[in-house]
């Protein structure tokens, strides 16, 4: 059967059919299936999240002031960007006013946080899309050498010793039978083009991450108090900053200012000599994949983020762009409003939930999540062992949230397609330094290959806001302001009786929002739309195809029994389903499994 | 063995019998001290957070509710090279893909641990968000303490009877008792689902 969507995809399920479940290297669960035609291109995509999303209903009666606590729980990776959205949607509906300082420190951790992810997100999640591990065995470590020098002159590390040395202790790993991290690779299929000296470059640097990330957590120990699981707190950050202390009373002293201060300086060394050169020579040797762009060129949405000022949330005052684009118009930038009911809804009809009526959409602050698992009449298998799902019915856990009626991309290449298209200076200066540099066309960015891309310098140009926060943050306390919190709202008997807020961030994975009720100093109503709800949506009442579906359309596969393509650009988004959805099943002891039908 | 011990608890509060291993080192924490050598913490679900605690420990002790398909409630104590094998046996969250990582990525960078022992707990419910330790594996937490206690003393890490005060378990709002305690009832917070996630459900 042909469909035409709304916008803009032919949808042909009559080829062969591909279910690659769960996909690997994320975090939560997901399914994907394909049909590929006869020469092997995906003619139609179908994404479902197979995990029951449930984060609102425990929140429901605790007191505000713990939501963070909760929040930082549901996942594993974006834990402090959850307590951080949290906290601001309780300031909002209480009307607090945050210290300048915990809004530099604020800063400061969401930075630190994009820039972990980032690393760990390329080099341990994404990397093996396009590096084969197995293959540097067969490097010459003297040509590696000579390439790293080439890559990125400005990188202590690149004797032909130091490569012959990681070469080694890979081969000890890999011979000793505990591939590990490596398994579930299709390490001789031909999607891999790298030269295998460009395979252990990167292999190493996969070990260099490793290090680095462990350095760069340590921020959140000093300002959370602790890592993992920082402390955050309503009306501030929970950390006192006493200059010329000395420590013994955990307060922040300026030797742990020159600590925070002495880490920004590695990420950005990682970032200007490892990362982003990297990124630029891996990327040359895919030139001619420039498949998966999906939605990217079309309708981007964020929220922004990192704001000048405490409070203040007006586009002009912050770092990270906000703004949405439809329609495929680069000359309009749209202001995006979280709180008005026509802007965001999100829709159920493909998805296992039921509101009232189907066909309507509710904003956040309305919210329903119950349940309503059936599958259609299409579907193929059981409700506990589908074979098959029928994408024309209710096929995922994942509810559908819609920007106007658009299906919207978000994360850091959404992020960069509004900064580019709004002429933001930084964000424009980097993607045409990165397009001269490789030779490319400003269509390119709109790819598997530009979402990665868009993550690498967005890491980088948080190093530097990182640097101008902890700036700002030293001069404001030298010049004798050394508050981080306001808790003169602290006490539930000054709060109104009934309030409601939104918070909103933009998480690594892209515009994350949380809108919340409150009822006589309880939680009434707590709703999240995370950056994968948004991507990994499913069709909405129209028929509109998500960012996911719409980046797998038209992509040929190589070997269409191994996915290499379809796990390439679902990573790229780094999809992160832990929070979006749950763990449906306590059987999941599958390792990936495709099945081609 | 010398040197210096982490006792970590890892799951997620928020799924039920996922709970047991961080609700064991908060259990330990205020039952039991230590020397300054050894350092308890909440793991939670956090992966590659954790492998500078890894680093820096020559002896690992790790709490979790592992899926062994035995009667729920039943402990399960493996060592060393056993303990990345079955906290893969069967993957039923999560955390413990990630788990696995960790200690393969730090046997990978030539700094795991020495010595490694597994407190794992058959669990009897995890598709129940929200909700706390059933009692079958809630019971079982003073004997998965005694048990980390007896093998970390004969490692050399003796404690004694008393109270570890440390900044690196839960936030007191979703420690075992408030997080159970403040629980709203299932008619204020609907919690119910399709047989799928609620298998032995009504």
């Amino acid at each position: 059967m042909v469909v035409q969507t709304p916008n803009g995809y032919t949808l042909d399920n009559s080829g062969k059919r591909i279910v690659v479940d769960p996909v690997t290297r994320i975090e939560g669960h997901m399914r994907c299936e394909v049909n590929v035609d006869e020469q092997g291109v995906i003619r139609n995509a179908v994404s479902t999240g197979t995990m029951w999303r449930g984060l609102e209903v425990i929140l429901k009666g605790r007191d505000p002031r713990d939501a963070w606590a909760f929040t930082e729980r549901i996942c594993g990776v974006c834990t402090g960007t959850h307590a951080l959205t949290s906290v601001r949607a309780v300031e909002d509906a209480l009307s607090i006013q945050i210290p300048d300082n915990a809004n530099s420190i604020r800063n400061i951790m969401q930075l630190n946080l994009q820039i972990h992810d980032h690393v760990v997100h390329f080099y341990h999640l994404h990397a093996l899309d396009w590096v084969n591990p197995i293959n540097a065995l067969r490097a010459d470590p003297k040509a590696t050498s000579e390439l790293q020098q080439a890559v990125s002159p400005s990188h202590p590390l690149s004797s032909p010793g130091y490569f012959r040395d990681v070469q080694n202790r890979l081969k000890q790993f890999v011979e000793s039978g505990q591939l590990g991290l490596f398994k579930n690779g299709y390490w001789d299929n031909p999607a891999y083009k790298l030269p295998p000296e460009a395979d252990l470059m990167a292999t190493t640097h996969y070990l260099e991450a490793l290090d680095l990330q462990k350095e760069i957590v340590k921020v959140h120990a000093i300002f959370g108090g602790k890592n993992p699981h920082p402390n955050w707190l309503v009306g501030g950050v929970p950390c006192p900053i006493n200059l010329h202390g000395n420590g013994a009373t955990g307060a922040i002293n300026m030797e742990r200012l020159n600590l925070v201060s002495s880490i920004i300086d590695k990420c950005d060394a990682f970032n200007k000599n490892v990362y982003v050169p990297d990124v630029i020579a891996i990327g040359g040797f895919y030139k001619n994949w420039l498949y998966g762009g999906g939605l990217s060129s079309q309708a981007c949405l964020a929220y922004g983020d990192i704001p000048e000022h405490p409070n203040d949330f007006s586009p002009e005052q912050l770092y990270l762009p906000r703004g949405a684009i439809i329609n495929g118009d680069l000359t309009q930038v749209h202001e995006v409003d979280v709180r008005d009911p026509e802007q965001i809804q999100e829709f159920v009809d493909h998805s296992w939930y039921q509101y009232g009526e189907e066909g309507v959409g509710l904003h956040p602050w309305d919210g329903v999540t119950e349940a309503k698992f059936e599958l259609g009449p299409n579907a193929k298998g059981t409700k506990t062992n589908i074979k098959e799902l029928d994408e024309a019915a209710k096929y995922s856990w994942i509810k559908a949230p819609r920007w106007k009626g658009h299906a919207m991309e978000v994360g850091p290449l959404a992020r960069y397609v509004v900064g580019y298209a709004q002429g933001h200076e930084d964000i424009s200066d980097q993607v045409n330094g990165l397009l001269r540099t490789m030779d490319l066309p400003v269509e390119a960015l709109f790819s598997t290959l530009g979402r990665t891309a868009a993550r690498a310098l967005e890491s980088e140009y948080c190093g530097r806001l990182q640097k101008y926060f902890f700036d700002k943050l030293v001069k404001n306390c030298i010049n004798g302001d050394e508050s981080t919190a306001n808790i003169a709202k602290w006490e539930p008997s000054t709060w109104p009786p009934k309030s409601r807020g939104v918070g909103m961030t933009e998480a690594p994975r892209g515009a994350l929002g949380h809108w919340i009720s409150i009822e006589d100093a309880r939680i009434e109503n707590y709703q999240c739309v995370v950056p994968t709800t948004w991507n990994g949506s499913p069709r909405d009442t129209q028929g509109n195809i998500g960012a996911f579906e719409a980046s797998l359309m038209n992509t040929p596969m190589e070997r269409p029994e191994e996915p290499v393509e379809i796990l390439r650009t679902l990573h790229s988004f780094d999809p992160c389903l832990a929070c979006s959805t749950h763990v449906m099943s306590p059987d999941g002891d599958e390792l990936t499994t495709v099945k081609v039908r | 063995m010398t040197g210096t011990a982490l006792v970590l608890g890892i799951g997620n509060v928020l799924w039920a019998d996922e709970g047991f291993g961080v609700r064991c080192v908060e259990h330990l924490a205020q039952t039991a001290t230590f020397g300054p050598e050894v350092t308890l913490l909440d793991g939670g679900t956090q992966g590659l957070y954790l492998l500078p605690f890894l680093d820096a420990a020559d002896t690992l002790l790790v709490f979790d509710a592992v899926d062994y398909g035995l009667t729920p409630g039943t402990m399960k104590i493996v060592e060393d090279d056993e303990v990345p094998r079955f906290m893969g046996a069967k993957k039923m969250s999560l955390h413990q893909t990630g788990f696995q990582d960790v200690i393969a990525t730090s046997q990978l960078m030539g700094t795991c641990p020495a010595r490694l022992l597994l407190v794992g707990c058959q669990p009897e419910e995890l598709e129940d968000y929200g909700g706390g330790l059933r009692p079958v594996v809630a019971a079982r937490i003073p004997e998965a303490v005694r048990i980390a206690r007896d093998w970390l003393a004969a490692e050399g890490f003796a404690s004694a009877d008393g109270e570890t005060i440390t900044d690196n378990l839960a936030d007191v709002s979703i420690r075992h008792d408030a997080y159970e305690g403040g629980r709203p009832t299932a008619s204020e917070a609907c919690r119910t689902g399709d047989a799928r996630f609620f298998p032995k459900g009504a």
